[in-house]
């Protein structure tokens, strides 16, 4: 038995330039970054404040980081997917298909793993304790455990790129394709370990969240008096908890075929690829309103906040929120309707994709009408907002095409099919990304984002988008499918030209969003959010400074009304002084740090590549140390550190005497 | 915010000419492709009556209430409205249920097994997906063609589709629905060609490395010509056995079209349960490369 | 920032919410007003909320293991390879380590160091024995040209039931690193919290095992 199990020198593209010369590019841009920090003598700071905090914010911060990078990666993989394709007639282009096949399928795992994904458990993360009025999640170090597993999987597939390869079947490898008879290499292995590894995190944030929504909020704050964000974050995660054990489930049966030689999807002694389609989509439906409900909960905050005016309709917006938790598990089979089930089934799912449509078409008209007799500021969250409404409106639009089976019969794994994706997360999903990061930027920072720069990027990423997808739907409606890496119809290739551009467009967008933050943190003094509430917000967390003290709150709010802190703040501006006295200072416990997460996830990173590379002996040595690093944890007598009354009060004072100063100023005579 | 909104109207109005009036390269040939050609554009065209007007409305209601505009009356209170609640649940719902029921009708008039109403009786055409490439055998004229399609004009098409490998889409736009082709699976779909022509098709499921190269011709011709194409058929090219399927199973990537001049009988069925083995993957772990003509 | 709104709202209610005035203590109106719910309930809640996800993750198994039954690839089924005899020795010990466990339990809450040892030692044994039995099983089946790389239905088979196994062993490790948690630190708050937690994780596991035992083995040999 090798040493190195499969693991030998040719896993390396030294023979392949274009991965070769992309893998020394992004080695030599972490190893600048790690020198840099090094040299900076950055590295206390950073283990100490930032690697093994269990703070919520810090945390969520780390996640909005890992999607923006992970942005770019995934970016360039289609930079690179729209170049081949629209070069490719008749099979000119410059990627050969082992490569094309891997880029479209690392493009849309990033994308939906390791971009949406974090980028809206991030945002949830800073927001939702504030939001309730608490101090943290229920299970701070267990949130630390679950971003760094995120950051493992992330690693994982990077690494593919410099050692071995990729998965080349998708971003869901279908059997029997991603079985070991059709890819024998490693791509399947590190989709599958990469992704077990961050499910078992995203599981674990679900459950957290669903236990902080639930069981920590402040003291009367009713289930009807949460903010809408966080009935979404709820939603969202109760879909975590019950779609993601199906994923581990799934891909736990690949990886038996493919390890052991069990035959749940294979082509012989019975298998049944259909069974994978099946649990996979009953996983990968919910997956998208995971993804998209805590987006809408992001323009509910926003789209009040600059209409100042509160949410119309809050609860039907509940209402809706939850129709659409419960529904999504009942249209799973829309991804497939191609696959013969029969007119009854098809009729059957057809209708139930149909229905969800309902639900959000309240909410887009709850907007609305939010707006509707509101003061709308155009800030570029606002901005950020409209531009999802008019633009999913079509996005859901053509979804409730795809679910009509007969038209589904020609545009299934068609263009169009990939524009409605396309259109729905990207307009959906990360247009609100972007405006949750613009709006809690400065709650997470202390100062607030260029607006100027921020406006053109979102004109950029509109007009970007629409440039690059339009032609999608056109291709898809004359017959193009899906994940061609070459063609031979001439009359395709304009739109396809056109769709070049349009990311081309999209990457003068990253580009200006690149620009906004290397200028606002270069003049953050001139930003600086002073009083902790720059957007005269309407929710709790605008009641904390900005950036909130480790503990959040003082003292706990106690909240009689929806949207409490906007009724605080009226009554002191009406007042001219803040309604509530300095409260009697008392020491707060706050967990301490832990070095858990991390260290539990380098382990993950051994285990996971040695079980790709069969490295038994490492695989050991990987399950071995996570398991004792949790018994470390356990094993620790004092979780929890005391800040004193003291700095309690010196913080807090701080923030009072702005508040007090800003409510003076804007006092209703 | 003032020069944006023209320039963005501006272009979704190219596109919109774009993706409807460009190119009407989607023409259906067939009964099957017209009918849900026509579900698709009605679909559309309801749904489009609601979604123009709420984007409309939407940026009228964003614009008009906006902070510098004096005349707007603002309403800070208005926050819940039993009216608007009903119309905003009850919209989308009628529309829903309309669609609903189409989608309930469509699906069984235009199940891919159902066969089509035809006095013609219906021409047998077994499917099989390969790596990388298509066979289609043609039981009752004991022939049998690779990457090229050749069917008779308005007679109804009878397929039954499977796979050698991994699974692969059947999908001729022109012609109507896509099918799934799945080892261990026989799948069926009725077609029809009512025009003569040359239609594009190929696989909609990426199947490894060769799938870009899964294209083949289907090519409707008047009924003697069809029959003139199997008589010429049977005239030369290979015999399709066990052992020359097995040869078939062997990765290959842009096959150049031709025919066999026989086929076993039964091959079909024993590809189907599984009596012939699948196909065998890349070889050493890399692709199979080697083009092969017949 | 901007200006405040003309008409000020001060403590009014406009979603028309209208339940209970804030008394100022803590409320238990069913509204979940109360504040946030104590470190224990905390703790215990989000286990539930993981074992219904392993639950919904069992879910998975069973239903594949439902539309896998018959797919034997020509080999042996449910009736010729299963011993209820096994199997119903396997039940008593994960049932009765169940029992040991709630004594356990009893023990924690007397703060008895030597009755909570023994009572988790007795559970622990009592899982080894399941997951002996359990692995001669396999072997057994495995031998005799039964493994689970043989027809789908067995690879169903072994993977259910497996994972039920693996879920036991990793329990038993853990009652391993409870027990010495015990002896090294005594009965702490946070210690007695994650004991709570074990012992929710051995009786769901007790009940996923009725499932199989129902669903599979009985099922399994009655129906053929």
């Amino acid at each position: 038995m090798h040493l190195l199990g499969k693991l030998t020198w040719q896993a390396i593209p030294f023979d392949q330039p274009l991965p070769l010369i992309s893998a020394a590019a992004v080695i030599v841009v972490a190893l600048a970054v790690l020198v840099w920090v090094l040299l900076k003598g950055h590295v206390p700071y950073l283990w100490r404040e930032w690697i093994t905090s269990v703070d919520h914010k810090r945390i969520g911060v780390m996640y909005c980081i890992l999607a923006a990078v992970m942005l770019l990666r995934g970016f360039i993989d289609a930079i690179m997917m729209r170049v081949q394709q629209a070069l490719a007639l008749h099979g000119a282009g410059f990627l050969r298909p082992s490569h094309f096949d891997q880029v479209f399928s690392a493009h849309g795992t990033i994308m939906i793993f390791f971009v949406a994904m974090p980028f809206v458990i991030g945002l949830m993360n800073l927001v939702v304790p504030l939001q309730l009025g608490v101090r943290d999640v229920a299970f701070p170090t267990l949130n630390s455990v679950s971003f760094w597993l995120t950051a493992a999987g992330a690693l994982l597939v990077n690494l593919s790129l410099v050692v071995g390869e990729f998965a080349r079947t998708g971003w869901l490898p279908y059997p029997p394709l991603s079985e070991l008879q059709y890819s024998p290499g490693v791509g399947v292995d590190y989709y599958c370990w990469a992704l077990q590894i961050s499910g078992i995190g995203t599981l674990m944030t679900g459950i957290n969240f669903v236990t902080t929504i639930l069981k920590l909020r402040a003291p009367g704050m009713h289930y009807t008096r949460m903010p809408m964000f966080c009935w979404t974050a709820l939603a969202s995660n109760l879909l975590i908890v019950a779609a993601f054990p199906i994923l581990t489930a799934t891909l736990a049966m690949l990886l038996l075929d493919r390890y052991v030689g069990f035959h749940f999807f294979t082509d012989t002694a019975g298998g049944n690829s259909m069974m994978f389609m099946n649990l996979i989509w009953a996983w990968g439906h919910p997956e998208v309103y995971i993804l998209v409900l805590p987006a809408f909960g992001i323009y509910s905050e926003v789209v009040p906040t600059f209409s100042s005016k509160p949410l119309f309709g809050y609860r039907s917006m509940i209402y809706a929120t939850m129709a659409i938790c419960l529904i999504s598990f009942m249209v799973w089979l829309h991804h497939f309707f191609t696959m013969g089930a029969g007119a009854d089934v098809n009729g059957f799912f057809g209708i139930m994709s149909m229905i969800i449509a309902v639900p959000t078409g309240v909410k887009i008209f709850n907007w609305l009408f939010t707006m509707y007799g509101g003061t709308v500021r155009f800030t570029s969250p606002l901005l950020w907002s409209i531009g999802f409404i008019v633009s999913f409106a079509i996005g859901g639009m053509t979804g409730v095409l795809l679910a009509v089976p007969p038209a589904d019969f020609q545009l299934h794994n068609s263009l169009f099919l990939v524009a409605h994706f396309h259109n729905v997360i990207i307009t959906g999903v990360l247009f609100a990304a972007f405006a949750g990061s613009t709006y809690w930027f400065p709650k997470a920072f202390g100062f607030v984002l260029d607006e100027r720069l921020g406006k053109w990027a979102f004109w950029l990423w509109l007009i970007g988008f629409w440039v690059a997808w339009a032609p999608g739907y056109a291709l898809g409606l004359e017959g193009m499918t899906r994940r061609l890496q070459h063609y031979d119809r001439a009359d395709w290739q304009p739109m396809l030209l056109v769709a070049a551009a349009g990311v081309l467009i999209l990457l003068v967008a990253i580009l200006v969003q690149i620009a906004q933050l290397v200028v606002s943190i270069r003049s953050r003094e001139k930003r600086r959010d002073v009083t902790g509430d720059p957007w005269d917000g309407r929710n709790l967390e605008w009641a904390t400074a900005s950036p909130p003290p480790p503990f959040n709150f003082a003292v706990l709010p106690n909240v009689t009304d929806q949207e409490p802190y906007w009724d605080m703040k009226q009554r002191a501006r009406e007042a001219g002084q803040l309604q509530t006295s300095e409260p009697h200072y008392e020491p707060i416990a706050m967990p301490r740090n832990s070095p858990t997460g991390f260290v539990c996830a380098f382990f993950s990173v051994i285990t996971g590549f040695s079980l790709i590379w069969h490295i038994w002996w490492l695989v050991i040595v990987g399950l071995a140390g996570a398991y004792a690093t949790f018994v470390v944890f356990a094993w620790r007598d004092h979780d929890e550190a005391l800040i004193p009354a003291e700095e309690v009060a010196r913080l807090d004072r701080t923030n009072r005497a702005a508040r007090s100063a800003a409510v003076q100023r804007q006092a209703v005579t | 915010m003032g020069a944006g909104i023209p320039c963005a109207l501006g272009l979704a109005a190219a596109l919109g000419g774009i993706v409807c009036c460009g190119r009407a390269e989607f023409e259906p040939a067939g009964p099957v492709s017209a009918a849900e050609r026509v579900i698709l554009f009605d679909s559309l065209a309801i749904m489009l009556a609601i979604v123009v007007p709420v984007i409309v409305l939407t940026i009228a209601v964003a614009w008009w209430f906006r902070a510098s505009n004096r005349r707007a009356r603002r309403l800070p209170d208005f926050v819940y409205s039993g009216r608007i609640e009903l119309l905003v649940w009850s919209i989308p719902t009628l529309v829903i249920v309309f669609l609903g029921g189409i989608g309930w009708i469509s699906s069984h008039e235009l199940d891919p097994a159902r066969p089509l109403s035809s006095r013609i009786r219906p021409l047998d055409i077994q499917v099989v997906s390969l790596d990388w490439k298509w066979l289609f055998i043609y039981p009752d004229q004991g022939i049998a063609s690779v990457n090229r399609l050749v069917v008779p004009v308005g007679v109804p098409l009878h397929l039954r589709l499977t796979s050698a490998t991994v699974w692969n889409v059947f999908w001729v736009p022109q012609l109507g629905s896509m099918l799934y082709c799945m080892h261990g699976m026989a799948g069926t779909l009725y077609l029809q060609a009512d025009q003569t022509g040359v239609f594009p098709g190929g696989s909609a499921m990426i199947s490894g490395d060769g799938f870009a190269t899964m294209n083949f011709d289907t090519e409707a011709v008047p009924a003697e010509r069809f029959a003139s194409w199997v008589r010429e058929a049977r005239t030369g090219g290979p015999a399709l056995d066990g052992a020359t399927y097995r040869g078939l199973l062997r990765q290959s990537m842009a096959v150049k079209p031709y025919t066999y001049r026989s086929v076993e009988s039964g091959l079909f069925e024993a590809i189907v349960l599984e009596k012939l083995p699948p196909g065998e993957g890349p070889r050493n772990g890399l692709p199979g490369v080697r083009p092969e003509g017949g | 920032m901007s200006a405040p709104s003309t008409a000020l709202r001060v403590g009014r209610d406009p979603h028309h919410v209208g339940h209970g005035a804030d008394t100022g203590g803590p409320e238990f109106t069913g509204h979940g007003g109360g504040g946030p719910a104590p470190k224990r309930i905390v703790v215990g809640y989000g286990f539930w909320i993981f074992i219904l996800s392993d639950v919904v993750m069992f879910s998975a198994f069973f239903a594949t293991y439902a539309v896998l039954l018959n797919a034997r690839a020509g080999g042996p089924g449910p009736r010729e390879l299963f011993d209820l005899h096994l199997t119903a020795i396997e039940t008593a010990c994960l049932l009765l380590s169940s029992f040991t466990c709630g004594l356990a339990s009893m023990a924690v809450g007397a703060r008895s160091l030597l009755w909570t040892e023994a009572a988790l030692l007795v559970t622990g044994l009592l899982g080894a024995t399941f997951i002996g039995i359990e692995i001669s099983e396999f072997a057994r089946l495995t031998a005799r040209g039964a493994g689970p790389t043989h027809s789908a239905f067995l690879s169903a088979f072994f993977t259910l039931v497996g994972c039920h196994g693996v879920h036991v062993s990793c329990g038993i490790l853990w009652l391993g690193t409870m027990m010495a948690q015990f002896a090294a630190k005594g009965f702490r708050e946070n210690i007695r919290h994650r004991y709570l937690c074990f012992s929710l994780f051995w009786h769901a596991l007790d009940i996923i095992w009725i499932g199989i035992f129902s669903g599979v083995y009985v099922i399994g040999v009655v129906t053929g």
